[in-house]
């Protein structure tokens, strides 16, 4: 026998279910009012520093359906590639967001300002992006995943670069549509499925 | 000599449930098939959203009382649900959001698309949340949410059960999970909890009752510890370049 380290283990994810909007969106889920003020909202405020940008999309499972029950929550950096607490930051990004399938089409919309490169663990820099947290009925641990833009450099990304099937790295890349339009897709499971991250 | 806050701890994917499940339906669509893309934090997963106090109303964690605004009690019987934020080093994380949402005293969800013929309870929205203290510390007081089936296999109940969502400190560190009772005879039969294949971790997320913190003739109370992923901290995380 040995001593024991005495560390506690992660307590076990659960899915969040259907109803994951009565308890994170509120409104989103008929009961406006719940709450004085609802978190993730929006993640940028009025006089954003950057370009704003939209970003649609849909969580499409492996057969091909829209969910319709999805909610995503979103994380980044503001323009200049600081985050929101670090000296300098936009005081105008709160870089947080959370968004929901709609429950007839399941598109999301994910309107913010596009985030600037950020530093990597031991030096050089990650290419612009936001990091998703998707959750739904049927998914057991949250799954995390990026988006990437295809305007941005994205050939120096340390992630982008581990990446062993480089047909993948697109699933990462929002692709654009137009003016400050985007589109990004994340699939669950089959053909074209995301790339979905342990980090 | 600094201390440094390091990376997140890996997670340990077999403390978790697993993605894919026959027994759960839903999950056989939904689960990615391809391995996880696995790499140290960073930035991105190292830095998150911060809720400060100002944000909570005063009865924001008083489920009984917060979807009347404190005019008129939920239905049901009255429970104190508590418990401490921890990382996996035994740190309090203070100062970190909670939120749960629930069915009601009948199992019936407040939602557009739950149809279940248990009665929606007028004074019962579902939802509440709150801050830990600078211990990690939160309470929660709201009723005891009823079992309901659902449609699965054949013959599927939940057990009665509390969602919950944590923040931490770290984007990385975000968990939702849900808390059950206690010698619920429903728990062994749910294919949801059952997704858990270690015995042991499944056990973590039934609360046993508590009736050191159960106030009498008013509320009994379950204890709910939540641990949240670590982040290494070292003092020699400072290493010599190319090291
Ligand atoms: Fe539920």
């Amino acid at each position: 026998m040995v001593q024991s380290l005495n560390n506690l283990r992660e307590t076990p994810s659960q899915t969040g279910g259907p109803y994951v909007h009565i308890g994170c969106m509120p409104t989103f889920a008929g009961n406006a009012g719940a709450y004085a003020t609802e978190i993730g909202t929006t993640p940028i405020a009025d006089g954003a520093k950057g370009e704003i940008i939209t970003i649609r999309g849909q969580v499409i499972d492996g057969t091909g359906w829209a969910l319709r029950d999805a909610m995503v929550e979103s994380w980044q950096a503001d323009a200049a590639g600081k985050f929101p607490g670090q000296p300098g930051a936009d005081p105008a990004v709160s870089g947080f967001c959370r968004f929901a399938a709609d429950g007839e089409s399941g598109e999301f919309q994910l309107r913010t300002v596009k985030p600037g490169a950020t530093p990597a663990r031991g030096g050089g820099l990650q290419a612009p992006h936001i990091a998703l947290w998707v959750v739904a009925r049927g998914i057991n641990v949250g799954l995390q995943t990026r988006i990437y833009f295809e305007d941005e450099n994205n050939s120096t990304d340390p992630l982008l670069a581990r990446i062993e099937q480089r047909n993948r790295v697109e699933t990462l890349i929002a692709k654009k549509t137009g003016y400050g339009g985007y589109r990004f897709d994340i699939r669950l499971q089959g053909a074209g499925e995301t790339v979905f991250l342990d980090l | 000599m600094t201390i440094d806050l390091g990376p997140l701890v890996p997670r340990d994917r077999t403390a978790h449930p697993v993605a894919y499940d026959v027994d759960y339906k839903t999950s056989v669509p939904r689960s990615p098939q391809w391995p996880l893309l696995s790499m140290e934090s960073t930035p991105s997963e190292e830095t998150g959203p911060r809720f400060g106090q100002s944000l909570l109303g005063p009865l924001d964690n008083n489920l009984i009382l917060n979807w009347t605004g404190g005019t008129a009690a939920a239905v049901g019987e009255r429970i104190l649900v508590h418990g401490r934020v921890l990382d996996e080093f035994g740190r309090p994380v203070p100062q970190t959001l909670v939120e749960i949402w629930q069915a009601n005293a009948g199992g019936r969800y407040r939602h557009v698309k739950d149809t279940y013929f248990a009665p929606i309870d007028p004074n019962f929205g579902g939802c509440g949340r709150t801050i830990t203290d600078e211990n990690g510390y939160y309470e929660f007081l709201t009723i005891r949410p009823g079992a309901y089936p659902w449609p699965n296999r054949a013959n599927d109940w939940r057990p009665m059960h509390i969602h919950y969502s944590v923040f931490g400190h770290s984007f990385g560190q975000r968990l939702i999970s849900q808390m059950y009772f206690q010698g619920d005879p429903l728990i062994d039969i749910c294919p949801i909890a059952a997704t858990i294949k270690d015995r042991s971790q499944l056990d973590r997320l039934v609360a046993p009752l508590d009736m050191a913190k159960s106030r009498p003739l008013d509320f009994l109370a379950y204890k709910m510890d939540i641990v949240l992923r670590g982040r290494r901290q070292t003092m020699f995380e400072n290493k010599i370049e190319g090291m």
